[in-house]
């Protein structure tokens, strides 16, 4: 019920029109993961999915981030369902950082976290750059989404490309401008079995690059 | 019975909707005739506009019939889309932000609440000298110089296109013109119906006995004889409604005349626009037609200038 109005709200602020280059509606598990400039990308990506999928996918979400308030923690866990992690190793907390704690080792465990999370019911939306970059362009990926796609080859990895929405509603302002943005979801992006990390992470974010014309891009 | 809906507004909506039912009925014939390759996009796509047009006939006519509130408010979400589509192609820059958000969320309510308080003087001076001079002020505060000249002008463009001219549509409805009282909706009518006739116009002229290429840089489906046909047609249609105008037969020619011309400027500055952004259609909103930037360019160049010429020639 919220959950409709929110993604309805959404799409008529952001004036989205979204675009297909795969099954809206398969049912099989996916990471759906894109370009970052907005705090709109999250709720735009999941506004764009049609309803039913909208119960079966859970964004990551950054705790320093969505545990800052009871508003935004009701909406993590109640509204979107997220799987709530600590960002790489600056969202560490002083505690983890003293313990010293390899970064692959951490790596690997919020991996298993994640995966025991979504089990074989749930998707994910996430965004592999790990912070939004304001200028439009898209930076080098994290390695979290290697790392899922290694643990479970059978989840389908669709790249997304949003546009616009960094001119909308960019970082640091409250209020958006409600020009016209757009989402697209491209094709499923093949998986090779112990393909290099490297490798694997640019290809990924060469499929979200190829996906727009990076309109807007010189900002 | 509606508040504006006296017995020549009837009229012409009778018109337009016998219009509409006529199109529709020579659409579904040539859909039946051309089945086969190009002409059968065309016809498609003719098809698509002409069902767009009954939507938009529809919501003009609720709108105009219901009282001046509910045309302010039409026009007001009408230039809120518009200035949302000009913002889209328009390169701005985040120090653009702030002066963004108050061009929507401030400046387009304020006016189209100017011409609900009929405070003319107002009206005709926010956007041009307030704005103009509030919006640079506030970019400037934000420290970022690049392309200022530039994205100052878009943002004032855009709202004087946007805003300030399709706000000159209502704004009709403030005029005290002698022996006229409250039958200004009619007036709206009348430029909405010939400025959109005189493009429907335009185009059928073109697409049956258009040869002659106007101006195919900027726009390559414009030709000599669209443009005269559909001008001419345009302009006896409005001279044929005279008694729906304040105006004489003669005058009503001319006005109507006026329209068309400044009706085609305005399809041909917005088009250069588009051009220079590289992009075909300010949007997609309206099926058939693209933006609803692309229904109105016409109308915007067209509006202000009607208003100021019946303002001084008829109004107290």
């Amino acid at each position: 019920m919220t959950g409709r109005a929110i993604a309805s709200l959404c799409r008529l602020v952001c004036g989205t029109s979204v675009q297909w280059h795969c099954n809206p509606y398969a049912a099989t598990q996916r990471i759906y993961f894109g370009n970052h400039s907005s705090h709109l990308d999250f709720i735009v990506i999941w506004s764009a999915l049609p309803s039913p999928l909208r119960q079966r996918v859970r964004p990551i979400a950054a705790r320093d981030y969505w545990e800052r308030n009871a508003i935004r923690r009701h909406l993590a866990t109640n509204v979107f369902n997220a799987v709530v992690v600590d960002r790489g190793s600056e969202g560490l907390s002083t505690a983890a950082r003293s313990a010293k704690v390899d970064a692959a080792e951490t790596a690997r465990a919020t991996t298993a976290f994640i995966a025991a999370e979504i089990g074989n019911t749930y998707s994910l939306i996430l965004f592999p750059e790990g912070t939004r970059c304001s200028s439009g362009r898209v930076r080098p990926f994290k390695s979290g989404l290697y790392f899922l796609s290694q643990a479970r080859p059978d989840i389908e990895l669709i790249p997304v490309c949003l546009e616009n929405l960094n001119r909308i509603l960019p970082k640091g302002e409250a209020l958006p401008v409600p020009m016209l943005s757009r989402v697209i979801f491209g094709a499923p992006v093949p998986v090779a079995a112990d393909e290099d990390k490297t490798q694997f992470l640019e290809r990924t974010r060469e499929a979200v690059m190829q996906l727009g014309d990076h309109h807007g891009a010189e900002c | 019975m509606a508040p504006n809906a006296d017995r020549s507004l009837l009229m012409l909506i009778a018109g337009v909707f016998g219009l509409l039912i006529v199109a529709s009925g020579t659409g579904w014939a040539m859909s039946r005739r051309f089945t086969t390759g190009a002409a059968r996009e065309t016809v498609a796509n003719i098809n698509l506009r002409i069902r767009a047009w009954w939507v938009m006939v529809l919501l003009f006519v609720l709108g105009v019939a219901s009282g001046t509130t509910w045309s302010i408010l039409l026009f007001g979400a009408i230039s809120f889309l518009a200035l949302r589509e000009f913002v889209t192609i328009a390169p701005t820059r985040g120090g653009d932000h702030r002066a963004l958000v108050w061009s929507f969320f401030i400046v387009t309510p304020l006016q189209y609440l100017l011409v609900w308080s009929r405070w003319y003087g107002l009206f005709t001076i926010l956007i041009p000298i307030y704005v103009a001079i509030l919006l640079p002020i506030r970019a400037a505060l934000t420290g970022d110089t690049e392309r200022f000249l530039e994205r100052t002008a878009i943002t004032q463009w855009g709202l004087m296109i946007c805003v300030y001219f399709v706000s000159c549509v209502p704004a009709l409805l403030l005029l005290r013109i002698p022996g006229y009282e409250g039958q200004n909706a009619r007036l709206m009518f009348f430029l909405v119906l010939v400025v959109q006739l005189s493009d429907v116009l335009q185009y059928v002229w073109g697409k049956s006995i258009g040869r002659h290429r106007l101006m195919p840089a900027v726009s390559p489906n414009k030709t000599w004889e669209g443009l005269v046909g559909g001008i001419l047609s345009a302009t006896a249609v409005g001279t044929a409604i005279w008694w729906a105008t304040p105006f004489t037969p003669v005058a009503a020619a001319l006005m109507a005349f006026v329209i068309c011309v400044m009706g085609f400027f305005g399809g041909v500055v917005m088009s250069a626009i588009k051009r220079s952004r590289g992009v075909k259609d300010y949007g997609t909103l309206i099926e058939g037609h693209g933006g609803i930037l692309d229904r109105i360019d016409s109308l915007c160049f067209a509006a202000p200038v009607f208003l100021h010429l019946t303002r001084y020639f008829y109004a107290r």
